[in-house]
């Protein structure tokens, strides 16, 4: 057997050793517990790991939902080669969320416990059956594509049969629990700065995941064509760029008619903390890109592309870490800032991600068209046939 | 019908004895936490507290809301709102999501962070003892007539005598009566809440209904999603169908 010795470049060291650093992390939090491994506190009982883990995290798996809506419902069947890996990114999203709540919980064995002790008034059991349910919807939509690879043709044919079904499922799932991360801060009007609480926050978390799902995509697309080099058309990636940059302008314009109708547009008027680390999100989650992306020659620029899609991703992630840290005034002064080893496993789990990615990119059909039901069913009678 | 319990402090009277704070760490079982206790804060250890705000003491303790948001927020149910009044929660059920926490309009439930094993902590107003008709520990030990327990009604009822016989003493004001929908621990002040710390920003009606008006929406959203994207379905398809034949027929004429 030949010995793969695999080339050292760089991002390979820094993921190394990041994985490193991460699981010493990991050994912290399962025998030391939260305050050796946090800087969590009575005063902020939640921190990087919801407010990125979960929230960016199941947001940023929201282009999974969104392409198939596309491609299977709206049947726009130009973006059929991105159904795949948005499918893949979302199954992976959801399996490191759960994987991160593992290091939040403070009883993580008591996880299934959602299963059997119900509590429908709760949000957050809402958000607990959805992310179940929709991360096996994913493993039905991915699977598809390794029934292909080892050619379990009547299984896939069957797939096929329930796979509208499953997919109008998995959006239903999506749109309840995407917008159900927002409802979570519903419940504490008085506790949050006015710029970002908001009856509407459902709608908000559920418009921004959209968009910044959609740029996910591209981002994901634009490192599997470096590290493979079979990317997707620019043109469509272009496309996809600017329907996420519409999406979130649309819920910003949401946004500023519901901050003037409450009467809380004046708050943006003050410069403080709170208003500075909201143009922040903004300008670098919305205005930027949408004023790149709106012109031709940006958007079909790749790195033009590329950077707007990291831009809204960055101005996502600090959304979701305002509403669900910054915007939050505690009891008393104390702050909160992520520790060394909660921003570790955080990167783990990133590294992780990118890595499963890229190992099933490369062994499976991911970035090939999927088979239509006429050549299923011929290489069915082929395979009968030479059986 | 069993009648809803409830605690009744009242700062005018209370002379910041601390003898509350002891008889609620003795009745717990729980360790020192701080040789002066009007230096103590809640925490995993300590389920009231005195504080001195200039001349004033009061005392911080779980409100046992009549509708607790910790009860409604929790996935798992592992909060109760017992028939009694007291709120209390199951250590097995919880698995540590900590939403409780970060929910609580009065910033009550504490966390064991050093432990592997972790509880949320609170008070449960002694359900144990008054289950059995007796009076929570604090109101036992309270020497002063600041911390007293009894029927809710009656609780109220006192309250207003109190505020009606000595009306310069009193802020005219039953902090629990209508705070977030009310609680079974209720206050009175020489002085204005907020300034002894009380969550005064608090909306009348009870945080929970927050919450409610989006999960409403579900069975609407699932039984409209459905029918919107298979008929979306159904209606594509078709077009894209209609538009190959009309190409092929065109293909064929030529
Ligand atoms: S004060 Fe907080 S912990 Fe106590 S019952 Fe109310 S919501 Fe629950
Ligand atoms: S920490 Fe425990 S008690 Fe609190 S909401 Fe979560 S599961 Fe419920
Ligand atoms: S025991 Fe009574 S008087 Fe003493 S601190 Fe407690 S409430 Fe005040």
């Amino acid at each position: 057997m030949k010995l793969i010795i695999p080339k050292i470049t760089f991002w390979r060291v820094v993921a190394v050793l990041i994985v490193i650093a991460g699981l010493y992390s990991t050994y912290l939090r399962l025998f030391g517990g939260l305050s050796a491994s946090t800087n969590l506190s009575d005063d902020f009982p939640w921190g990087l790991w919801i407010g990125f883990d979960i929230l960016v995290g199941v947001g940023l798996a929201a282009g999974g939902f969104s392409i198939c809506a596309i491609v299977h419902i709206f049947n726009i069947e130009k973006y059929k080669p991105l159904a795949r890996p948005a499918i893949l990114t979302a199954f992976l999203g959801y399996l490191l969320v759960i994987f991160g709540l593992i290091y939040d919980l403070g009883k993580p064995y008591n996880i299934w416990h959602a299963i059997i002790y119900w509590n429908p008034r709760s949000v957050m059991f809402e958000v607990a059956w959805c992310v179940m349910l929709y991360t096996t919807v994913l493993f039905l939509e991915f699977i598809p594509v390794v029934l292909e690879k080892y050619r379990y043709y009547k299984i896939l044919n069957f797939m096929k049969k329930i796979g509208i079904p499953i997919m109008i499922v998995g959006i239903i799932l999506s749109t309840l629990h995407q917008s159900s991360l927002g409802s979570l801060f519903l419940i504490i009007p008085q506790k949050m700065s006015q710029i970002w609480y908001s009856p509407l926050l459902p709608v908000y978390f559920f418009i921004s995941a959209i968009g910044a799902g959609l740029s996910m995509v591209i981002f994901e697309a634009y490192l599997s064509a470096r590290a493979f080099n079979k990317g997707i058309e620019a043109e469509l990636l272009s496309r996809v760029g600017l329907i996420s940059v519409i999406v979130l302008m649309i819920g910003f314009v949401i946004k500023v008619i519901d901050l003037i109708v409450s009467g809380n547009f004046t708050l943006l008027l003050t410069i403080n903390n709170y208003s500075l680390l909201y143009y922040l999100e903004v300008l670098i989650g919305i205005f930027i890109p949408f004023g790149l992306l709106i012109q031709k020659t940006f958007r079909e620029n790749r790195r033009w592309l590329y950077a707007s899609a990291v831009m809204v991703i960055a101005g996502f992630l600090l959304n979701r870490l305002n509403v669900s840290i910054s915007s939050i005034s505690p009891e008393t002064g104390v702050s909160y800032f992520p520790s060394v080893n909660e921003v570790s496993v955080t990167l783990m789990l990133i590294v992780i991600g990118l890595w499963s990615f890229k190992l099933i990119a490369k062994n499976f059909p991911v970035f090939t068209e999927e088979m239509h039901q006429e050549e299923y069913e011929a290489k069915l009678k082929e395979n009968t046939a030479t059986n | 019908m069993l009648k809803q319990k409830a605690i009744l402090f009242d700062a005018t009277l209370c002379v910041g004895c601390g003898e509350c704070y002891l008889a609620c760490k003795q009745a717990n079982d729980l360790p020192e936490t701080n040789t002066d206790f009007l230096k103590d804060h809640l925490g995993a250890n300590t389920y009231t507290v005195v504080e001195q705000y200039e001349d004033v003491y009061t005392r911080k303790l779980c409100m046992h809301c009549v509708d607790p948001t910790c009860v409604s927020v929790c996935p798992v149910g592992a909060f109760t709102k017992t028939e009694l009044g007291p709120v209390t929660y199951d250590e097995d059920k919880c698995l540590g999501c900590r939403y409780c926490m970060q929910a609580c309009p009065h910033h009550i439930p504490r966390y064991e962070w050093s432990k592997v094993n972790p509880r949320v902590r609170k008070c449960i107003m002694c359900y144990d003892k008054i289950k059995n008709g007796e009076q929570t520990a604090c109101a036992e030990a309270c020497p002063a007539e600041a911390t007293i327990f009894g029927n809710r009604d009656e609780i109220i009822e006192i309250a207003k005598q109190r505020l009606a016989e000595n009306p310069d003493s009193y802020y005219q004001h039953i902090y629990g009566l209508e705070e977030a929908g009310g609680t079974n621990v209720l206050a009175l002040s020489p002085v204005p809440f907020d300034k002894l710390g009380f969550a005064t920003n608090l909306p009348k009606e009870p945080l929970p209904t927050y919450t409610a008006k989006a999960l409403e929406k579900i069975p609407g959203v699932v039984a409209g999603g459905g029918v919107f994207l298979a008929a979306m379905y159904w209606l594509t398809k078709r077009k894209n169908k209609i538009a190959e034949e009309e190409k092929q027929s065109n293909f064929t004429k030529e």
